[in-house]
């Protein structure tokens, strides 16, 4: 393989994104109503444009001729190294909301900044993905707000959430060998560089919504070496099923 | 000859265009590939096979392997038997390639075409929408997301009428 550390980092955003559209798509046809139902389906889909345009460039870097298809329904749950917050459960609303605008608020400076990647796919993805990702965080942000802002019940909710999700906005930041070493190269984004801006955002929309940050405390990790919750085999059982059952089926 | 040669090429490159430049879009049928800017080149080769390259709008949008199909069959219609879709996402497509036609299109078809320049808005920015019926500013947004990833849903409050509002990027 000619740039394992750049295969890596790639499969890395693509599990991220496939993981997470993923659970999103667990809203349809569950959201609160229709107009909700179509949202979050919609991010999901744009998620899903993420991960299909990266896991073809990992394969392409690979040469194994592993496609799209095969990155995404043939590896099994140690071999995805998605962050944790994404494969958290959607036991409610307002956890769903919480993790999309934790992700989100990260994502939308991190898109932005690999726009000047040295990468051609990566700064192009970049251009792209930046104005899908600034629609992702304005529509989270606002229900934060809307539920933290709203009845004791919703306050309640998504301050569970805020307090059970925490935990997982360290690995957000975790910047190993992988990383430094394609950031060195002007390829990745250095995540500690976009900290300010994750701060900026969770603190503006969290004082919005009458909610307390979380202390600063220890963080839950280990998601990038395939160390995952018990929700990631969950998610990927349904998730592979087909492909597991008819490998290489076409529709 | 060179420039006989380049003159010949360019006339087969506008033939292989005019047959591809009107298909439509499955769900805005009433914008072609054209008008939204999602056709970015037409090449035909020496070996007389044609190169098309596309951009989609969102990366994830499911009209894609739509449009490479109806290209192809477009193609083939005009002669072109060995056709090859490339899809690019550099440079990103933005609203901004709309043209002025395109947006009256859509607005007659009761869709309100996107506003001016995509600038970069804040976290909280709100957008003047104006209703496609009655033209009216006082509009509400119901949902950032709407039937389509290019879309949301507004409602304008003079009228009653609920639209879509094709949204800046």
């Amino acid at each position: 393989m000619k740039d394992p550390a750049l295969f890596t980092y790639c499969m890395r955003l693509a599990d991220d994104s496939a993981i997470l559209s993923q659970r999103l798509s667990e809203w349809c046809g569950h959201a609160s109503h229709l107009e909700e139902d179509i949202a979050l389906t919609n991010v999901a889909l744009d998620l899903i444009g993420h991960a299909r345009e990266l896991y073809t460039y990992a394969g392409q870097i690979e040469g194994k001729g592993r496609d799209e298809d095969a990155l995404c329904f043939h590896r099994v749950e140690r071999e995805f190294t998605n962050l944790l917050l994404v494969e958290q459960p959607n036991d409610d609303f307002a956890y769903a909301i919480m993790r999309q605008f934790l992700f989100s608020a990260f994502m939308h400076p991190f898109w932005e900044a690999m726009m000047k990647s040295e990468d051609e796919l990566l700064a192009g993805l970049a251009a792209k993905a930046e104005k899908e990702a600034a629609y992702h965080l304005r529509h989270s942000a606002e229900w934060v707000i809307r539920l933290g802002d709203g009845t004791e019940e919703s306050h309640n909710r998504v301050s569970d959430a805020l307090e059970f999700l925490w935990m997982y906005t360290g690995e957000m930041f975790e910047c190993d060998e992988v990383v430094s070493s394609l950031v060195a190269k002007g390829i990745a984004v250095d995540p500690m560089s976009i900290k300010h801006l994750w701060d900026e955002t969770v603190n503006t929309v969290l004082v919005r919504a009458n909610l307390e940050r979380p202390t600063e405390s220890w963080m839950q990790t280990g998601g990038r070496k395939g160390e995952h919750s018990e929700h990631l085999g969950h998610i990927l059982s349904p998730m592979q099923y087909l492909q597991r059952s008819f490998p290489q089926a076409q529709w | 000859m060179a420039v006989a040669a380049k003159i010949l090429r360019s006339e087969l490159d506008q033939k292989a265009w005019n047959a591809v430049c009107d298909v439509p879009d499955p769900e805005v049928p009433v914008l072609t590939i054209e008008d939204l800017g999602v056709l970015r080149d037409v090449h035909v080769q020496a070996d007389g096979s044609v190169q098309v390259t596309i951009t989609p709008t969102y990366t994830g949008c499911p009209a894609m392997s739509m449009f490479a199909f109806d290209i192809e069959a477009a193609l083939l219609n005009a002669g072109f038997d060995k056709v090859e879709v490339k899809t690019v996402l550099n440079p990103a497509w933005t609203t901004d390639w709309l043209s002025e036609k395109a947006r009256e299109k859509l607005r007659a078809y009761g869709i309100a075409p996107p506003n001016g320049k995509a600038s970069r808005r804040a976290l909280f920015g709100e957008e003047q929408v104006h209703c496609p019926k009655c033209n009216s500013a006082n509009t509400s947004r119901i949902s950032e997301f709407g039937s389509t990833a290019c879309k949301a849903l507004y409602r304008c409050n003079d009228c009653s009428e609920p639209f879509d509002y094709f949204k800046c990027i």
